[in-house]
């Protein structure tokens, strides 16, 4: 099964290679690109509230060493340029003015949040810089007519929200829904998407819908509120600690809803284990990439190989944090993409390549899930398949969702 | 970094008292600094690597900030209250401006002037009862503005105004008549410039009359201000209106420099860094503000260099080291040089 | 019926860890009259060591619960001896700034050396619920019950002890307290040292509830700020009971009043208020200038 897959996706390389063959003949660059180097630019925080982010820029740079040291991209070594954004919309901006102004790097790798990305959007687009791949799931990325310099890369939070929506609306048409969620573009986003996805019945469904800020220290009043509001099903929208919060207050109030929590927390080993287990089980998720601490994936290679490389070349890092596998496994999708840009390094021959990835498959993404753009569609990763949680690991069921 | 060499070695001639001729050159300098920026940088080829327009982006910042911790001077400073809430009247005067552009297609050199005014009667208003509060409580009270601003941005019933969670972009101005010999960035320089000019002549003369001696009269003795007919309340809320409306023009033009304005924008940690700027500038100081403009938007970069794994703690170290260094702030320790430097003459 | 007293108890445990957390800023504040920012970060950092000490160490509860204690006491004295002394003499504002410094290197610290991702800390109290009710559990009785005893040790040294005394003159009166013989500066690194004995208790009590992470004390120190306030900042008792009311105000608030949207910023407003009508705060001592 496995290997037909790999086949496939590798004949369509051959395939979008000798499309693209005769652009090889000439050596084109940009700024930013030469005979022996590529440089692109990032920005994350690294300092202030939203550090926990941090580490995906650094898991980046990770990847990037290891791929210098296997003599890097078609011959070219690749030079990360990252600067700390705090999180914060004017920082960004002074930053990517830097990396772009001053560094003349050839494209944005990878810019951390909505509204930091929100901040540069215009810019980047008025300078025609690529702005790939961009650590956000609002929708708003994939809009090639308006922003044809800006691309995604995750599944958007509003596709996994109608992906909750559909489920209820299937098995469970008579829920009474409770929904918990964080006052940000990010709650607010998945909040959309679950009541497009529930359409009108949406209004007859939903019995309790309350919001935390991020700088509350509990939210176990909103969880007996919930429970109070004599809702069956709940909706969690919670960062990490909010969402283990969440599962264990549930559980200590014998609230035994029939419980979706969003992809952001759904991690075995530090959301979960740190909740309860025992808690968890019934849990729901949407997701499309391989949990590290999941240990159904134990033994499987891609799990192996990422493992290796989180020791060799980011020892400091925390195995457990899915962060990691995402810094892991974008990079792996911009490599693939410089792979295929070959000789032809400018800014719109990369916006083109980024535009033509077809069914790349990205080892530690769940099995079946690729990655797939054309030039009008911005959104590289569009599949989840959700998956519940049975005290051990989270057990696959059900379609992939999305095409 | 180099930006800051720049400037910093014209500042002190600019602070020796009330010289007029050294300020004149001092300002003429960085007028004309935009025009030399891309005849001087090629000049000196490797030294300095930077390109003049960000360069000119990032001297926009400083000025800002430094407008913006003047207007935190005049309350704390000169007034000696303490406000850790500063990062509120920024929020609301960079919103003011996003808002007016946004909805009423007001033009953005108007919205300035309306953010200050708006800024003054929010100041004003939140002054006349919370300035009873002192010490730790008055910080309490600004702490909680600036906990409670971002959060009323994002309020749900405001957000077909605000934008709520998602911000207002707005359209970064041109030169004007169609100027065609500076873009926009050196323009927007010129608008902070010119801004900053006007707030800072407008501070040395607020400082030195009527008002500004009733505010030093209530920081250096409350009681004995009382006793001599100054009106503690009035004094108190409209300096501490005043400083909000210097805050809040700031953060129209920062608004404008940026073409954007998001809660996360605007949290505790711009408060903060106001605070820092002003101790580490120098307190009662109109110089000052200018050196903590430059500590809060250099600072934080050479930590990022010199450390990806915690920037903050780079950071932190400055501070500290800043505070020993300089207790009095860069400005008190200019004064001390230069006051030493007289004596070795004399 | 049940959800209200439900909310009632789940806000007298938040209370509970704001008391905590308030009883450290007294401590400080009552030996060195300033209000320590780096207060919280600091309990989390200690935290993050008595963490390391149970995961990492294989320590017993108890035992590492003593431990980062002791080791807390020692930082904090340190610290005083080490940033602060050299300031005392220094501008208000500039010891501030040297707080601020404080809080964002323990921060960077923690998140560098023991990463961000959620950290379950240990209860050493049962889990089963305390006589048959779900209302409380017994870590949040058990919190109220280690808050109140630390009050009373608190209260007990400040007024009983020759020591404490020495301090609250130190504290009070410098310059008196020297000539009587009072060793100021070390009453004052004493007083940091206790004060970030009782915030790692604070921390450890804290962590269980609210999961360990480098930002688990940002939120959390406003709310014992606020506490300490409205029940006096020389006042242990005043805001032990200030916690207790900001916790169980906020929940009622958010869950019957306002909503949860703007809970954090009308529960502002109310303490200002109240501060406004009683400067002093609820239980604490008006001081009375003399010219």
């Amino acid at each position: 099964m496995k290997g037909v897959k790999y086949l496939s996706s590798a004949v369509a390389l051959a395939a979008a290679a000798l499309v693209i063959a005769p652009a090889w003949a000439q050596k084109k660059y940009d700024t930013g690109a030469t005979d022996t180097e590529i440089v692109f630019g990032h920005t994350g925080p690294y300092s202030g509230p939203a550090s926990a982010y941090g580490t995906i820029g650094k898991a980046i740079q990770a990847y990037v060493n290891k791929i210098n040291d296997e003599g890097g991209v078609n011959g070219r070594k690749l030079k990360m340029i990252s600067y700390d954004d705090g999180y914060s919309p004017p920082k960004i901006v002074e930053q990517v003015r830097r990396l772009v102004e001053q560094d003349e790097v050839l494209f944005l790798f990878n810019t951390l949040g909505t509204p930091t990305n929100t901040a540069i959007h215009k810019y980047v687009n008025a300078k025609k810089v690529p702005h790939l791949f961009v650590a956000t799931g609002a929708t708003k990325w994939g809009d090639p007519k308006r922003f044809p310099w800006t691309m995604g890369w995750q599944p958007n939070y509003q596709t996994e929200g109608k992906i909750y929506a559909a489920y209820i609306l299937e098995n469970k048409p008579n829920a009474k829904i409770g929904i918990l969620y964080q006052n940000d573009d990010y709650g607010k986003d998945y909040l959309k998407g679950f009541k497009d996805g529930l359409g009108s019945a949406g209004q007859k469904l939903i019995v309790k819908e309350l919001s935390y800020e991020v700088t509350d220290p509990t939210i176990d009043s909103q969880i007996i509120e919930l429970k109070g509001s004599g809702a069956d099903t709940f909706f969690n929208i919670t960062t990490p600690k909010f969402a283990a919060q969440a599962i264990r207050k549930a559980g200590d109030i014998e609230w035994k809803p029939l419980h979706f929590l969003n992809n952001v927390s759904a991690s075995v080993g530090s959301v979960l284990t740190p909740a309860g287990l025992d808690k968890s089980v019934g849990i729901i998720t949407a997701i499309y990439a391989k949990d590290p601490t999941d240990p159904q994936w134990a033994n499987d290679q891609a799990y192996k190989d990422w493992s290796a490389w989180m020791d060799k070349y980011y020892p400091d890092g925390d195995k457990k944090d899915t962060f990691n596998v995402f810094g892991y496994n974008v990079s792996y999708t911009l490599v693939a993409m410089l792979k295929q840009a070959g000789d032809n390094l400018t800014r719109e021959n990369i916006m083109k390549q980024a535009a033509s990835l077809k069914n790349l498959n990205v080892p530690m993404l769940l099995p079946g899930i690729n990655v797939n753009t054309s030039p009008t569609d911005f959104y590289p990763i569009e599949q989840e398949q959700l998956a519940k949680f049975n005290g051990k690991v989270f057990e696959l069921f059900g379609k992939v969702y999305g095409e | 970094m180099t930006t800051s060499e720049a400037t910093a070695p014209a500042a002190p001639v600019a602070k020796k008292g009330p010289n007029a001729i050294g300020i004149t050159i001092f300002v003429l300098l960085l007028f004309a600094l935009p025009l030399l920026l891309p005849v001087v940088l090629p000049l000196l080829g490797g030294i300095i690597t930077l390109k003049p327009n960000f360069m000119i982006f990032q001297l926009t910042l400083v000025i800002i900030y430094a407008i913006a911790i003047l207007g935190l001077n005049i309350v704390t400073g000169y007034n000696g209250q303490f406000s850790l809430g500063h990062g509120a009247f920024y929020a609301i005067g960079a919103y003011t401006a996003a808002i007016l552009m946004d909805k009423l297609d007001c033009p953005y050199w108007l919205t300035i002037p309306i953010s200050g005014v708006v800024c003054l009667v929010v100041g004003f208003l939140f002054g006349l009862p919370a300035l009873r509060l002192q010490g730790h409580y008055l910080a309490l009270a600004t702490f909680a503005l600036a906990l409670a601003v971002p959060q009323l941005l994002k309020y749900n019933h405001i957000e077909w105004l605000t934008g709520g969670v998602q911000g207002i972009v707005i359209i970064k101005p041109d030169p004007p008549f169609g100027i065609k010999a500076i873009n926009a960035d050196q323009w927007l320089y010129y608008l902070a410039l010119v801004v900053a000019c006007i707030m800072f002549w407008l501070a040395i003369n607020l400082i030195r009359g009527r008002l500004g001696r009733a505010m030093i009269a209530i920081r250096d003795h409350p009681i004995a201000a009382e006793v001599m007919g100054i009106n503690l309340t009035v004094v108190k809320s409209m300096a501490f209106g005043i400083s909000a409306a210097y805050t809040g023009v700031a953060g129209a033009l920062g608004a404008i420099a940026i073409a954007f304005v998001a809660p996360d924008s605007f949290t505790i940690f711009l408060s903060i860094s106001f605070l820092v700027g002003l101790v580490i500038g120098g307190l009662a100081s109109i110089s000052g503000a200018i050196y903590g403009g430059i500590f809060i938007q250099f600072i934080p970069n050479v930590a990022d260099a010199i450390s990806k794994a915690a920037p903050w703690a780079i950071y932190g170290l400055f501070l500290i080291a800043a505070v020993y260094v300089m207790p009095t702030g860069a400005a008190g320790l200019i004064k001390q040089w230069q006051a030493k430097r007289r004596a070795a003459k004399q | 019926m049940e959800a209200f007293l439900h909310q009632i108890f789940s806000g007298l445990a938040a209370g509970g860890i704001y008391a905590s957390v308030a009883l450290a800023l007294v401590m400080i504040y009552t030996a060195t009259h300033h209000i320590n920012f780096a207060q919280g970060e600091m309990a989390m950092f200690a935290t993050f060591i008595g963490w390391a000490l149970i995961e990492w160490g294989g320590l017993n509860f108890w035992v590492a619960f003593l431990l980062t204690i002791v080791i807390a006491f020692c930082g904090g004295f340190a610290i005083e001896r080490i940033v602060l002394r050299p300031l005392h003499d220094k501008p208000v504002l500039s010891i501030i700034i040297a707080f601020i410094g404080l809080l964002v290197i323990f921060n960077a610290l923690a998140g560098w050396i023991f990463g961000f991702t959620i950290k379950a800390f240990p209860s050493p109290f049962p889990t089963s619920p305390p006589f048959g009710n779900r209302f409380l559990n017994w870590h949040e009785i058990g919190t109220v019950g280690i808050t109140v005893v630390v009050l009373l040790l608190l209260f007990a040294f400040f007024r009983l002890t020759p020591l404490g005394l020495a301090m609250r003159a130190a504290a009070f009166n410098p310059e008196s307290a020297r000539l009587v013989g009072i060793r100021v500066g070390l009453m004052l690194a004493l007083g940091w040292g206790l004060a970030a004995a009782i915030g790692s208790v604070a921390g450890m009590l804290v962590a269980h509830v609210v999961y360990l992470d480098p930002n688990m004390m940002a939120g959390i120190l406003l709310y014992g700020f606020a506490s300490a306030l409205l029940g006096g900042i020389d006042n242990p008792g005043g805001a032990v009971v200030g916690g207790f009311i900001v916790g169980v105000a906020e929940n009622v608030l958010g869950a019957y009043v306002i909503g949860t949207e703007l809970k954090l910023s009308v529960a502002l407003v109310l303490i200002i208020g109240v501060l406004l009508v009683k400067p002093a705060g609820l239980f604490g001592r008006r001081i009375v200038t003399r010219v």
